[in-house]
């Protein structure tokens, strides 16, 4: 179980508790958080779940796999942050996790 | 007998329950105009969903007809090739000396640059800024119509639309903006397209057509080659530092435009038309929308999932490939049939059932998915919300009042032809 909160381009905040296993996409959905689309259901295949990780977190949100990059940089305005939402999974070590969305998803 | 098996029973194409599983062919673009493609795929994703035909027109090819299968074999570039072709008629005899690349169908890292160097133009942050424009203009297209007669809603609204887009990404000269629309169409003519012009046309006038849209688009290359600021496609390839020097090879050029008008043109002009034709088929559903405009943003994707306006993408196998208990061999034609994925009921609740408030109505396959996923995805979106907003605001209903003429193609899910009555709505 963990606690993470979603911060929309215009700031609003979400924070959510969801179960261990799940993915922070599947967070942001079944939570009705704004501003992730993630068309493709979590396949990484469509880069529609895109969200800045805050930088203290980012080591333990894991790394990128070389399909997530290549999606990745079909986005638009990524950064070092950038992330797939439904490439990062919920565990105990990400309790408090904070991720920023982009001003929309592309 | 209802009508459906009524209807069936008047046509050539056999019930494909009647058939053995090898002679199932897909491709015949009959059966699409004639809406008869529905129950062939629906057998295939049951039985053999990941189906190989030995013999057709365009020789054997495997058919993958199940949502999470497209997913796969469309994410996997590395393995299925978008190389020289995506759709399942291989290039046309003497095609070669003609031969007109586009990033669509090319393979990293080829693909990338080009494709990332157009991306800006239909990118969120410049279609918020085009948003007003598009509005004005749909309101002019739905202003002029004229009410209480019919009139054909393609021409008048569903390729006017578009057509205006379009000119507005390339900042096309206006009033030959309809030079865009007849470009498009004979880019994917073909005998195929029984019922149009294109069907009987020569290679040579096709050629023709094409030399002389690219030397109008050689021209506005000349003249924007030196503008940086230009957010329009072909200020975008002419200036960005990996496609400027595509000019010494125009027929790359062309390829490319062709490639954006193609995709920016039939895909949404069909959505818009198929979108008016399912709401007139389920009333129920119009009146849901009338009593709440917000869901137009959550009909527009089911739109978009029912219509499918590209019934599908073709790769071909780099490698051996095992899935749904076959193996692709290297080589083979790999055809990834779209507008069956998104009927398959393990991954969309009530497929064939038309919900514009369906729960994760974005979750259709029609842009398809990895690193060729629609590029417009976003314009085609925004045009027909923008329309829908429109229509609301003037309509109490727009009544299609006969037959909606099908294109005969097993790619393109066209709409040629669909008279309409306007009904405004009362003061």
């Amino acid at each position: 179980m963990a606690t993470v909160t979603f911060i929309e381009g215009n700031g609003t905040e979400h924070t959510v508790t969801v179960d261990n296993g799940l993915s922070l996409m599947e967070a942001a959905v079944n939570n009705m958080v704004p501003g992730i689309d993630a068309d493709c259901g979590g396949a990484c295949a469509c880069a529609t779940c895109h969200v800045y990780v805050e930088p203290a977190w980012e080591t333990k949100a894991g790394d990128k796999s070389d399909m997530e990059e290549t999606m990745l940089d079909f986005a638009e305005g990524t950064q070092g942050n950038s992330r797939l939402a439904c490439q990062i999974k919920i565990s105990d070590e990400l309790d408090g996790l904070v991720v920023r969305l982009p001003e929309a998803q592309f | 007998m209802s009508f459906a098996e009524d209807h069936r029973e008047t046509t050539k194409f056999p019930d494909p329950y009647s058939l053995p599983l090898e002679k199932l062919d897909v491709s015949d673009s009959g059966l699409f105009s004639a809406q008869e493609h529905w129950r062939y795929f629906e057998r295939l994703r049951k039985e053999d969903p990941v189906h190989y035909c030995p013999d057709s027109e365009f020789g054997p090819y495997w058919s993958i007809t199940k949502f999470k299968d497209i997913v796969a074999v469309d994410s996997n570039f590395k393995v299925f090739s978008s190389d020289k072709t995506i759709v399942i008629a291989d290039p046309r005899e003497g095609e070669d000396e003609f031969d007109t690349p586009m990033f669509i169908a090319m393979d990293p890292p080829r693909h990338d640059v080009q494709r990332k160097a157009v991306t800006p133009a239909v990118a969120p942050a410049n279609l918020a800024k085009l948003e007003g424009l598009i509005r004005e203009r749909v309101c002019k297209i739905l202003d002029d119509l004229p009410v209480g007669e019919a009139f054909d809603w393609v021409d008048r609204v569903s390729i006017e639309l578009t057509t205006q887009m379009l000119a507005t990404l390339f900042d096309f000269p206006w009033e030959d903006r309809r030079k865009l629309t007849r470009w498009s169409d004979i880019s994917t003519a073909g005998p195929d397209l029984v019922g149009t012009e294109y069907a009987t046309m020569t290679e040579e006038d096709r050629r023709a057509e094409l030399e002389e849209c690219l030397a109008y688009f050689l021209m506005l290359w000349e003249e924007r080659r030196g503008n940086g600021d230009g957010t329009d496609f072909i200020s975008l390839l002419a200036t960005n530092p990996d496609t400027k020097e595509m000019i010494t090879n125009p027929y790359e050029i062309l390829g490319n435009l062709i490639l954006l008008i193609v995709g920016g043109n039939d895909t949404t002009r069909n959505s818009i038309s198929g979108g008016l034709l399912a709401l007139n088929q389920n009333p129920k559903e119009f009146e849901k929308l009338k009593a709440n405009p917000a869901l137009v943003p959550s009909m527009v994707s089911e739109i978009i999932r029912w219509v499918t306006p590209l019934a599908h993408m073709r790769r071909t196998a780099l490698e051996d490939y095992e899935i749904g208990g076959k193996t692709i061999k290297k080589g083979d034609k790999v055809v990834m049939w779209y507008i069956s994925g998104n009927r398959d009921d393990e991954e969309i609740d009530r497929p064939n059932e038309f919900i514009i408030d369906r729960d994760k109505a974005r979750h259709h396959l029609s842009f398809g998915f990895g690193i060729h996923r629609c590029m417009g995805n976003r314009v085609g979106e925004m045009q027909l919300r923008i329309l829908w907003e429109e229509i609301l605001n003037r309509f109490d209903h727009v009544e299609v009042v006969g037959d909606a003429k099908r294109l005969d193609s097993n790619f393109v899910m066209g709409i040629t032809e669909m008279p309409v009555v306007l009904h405004p709505k009362k003061a």
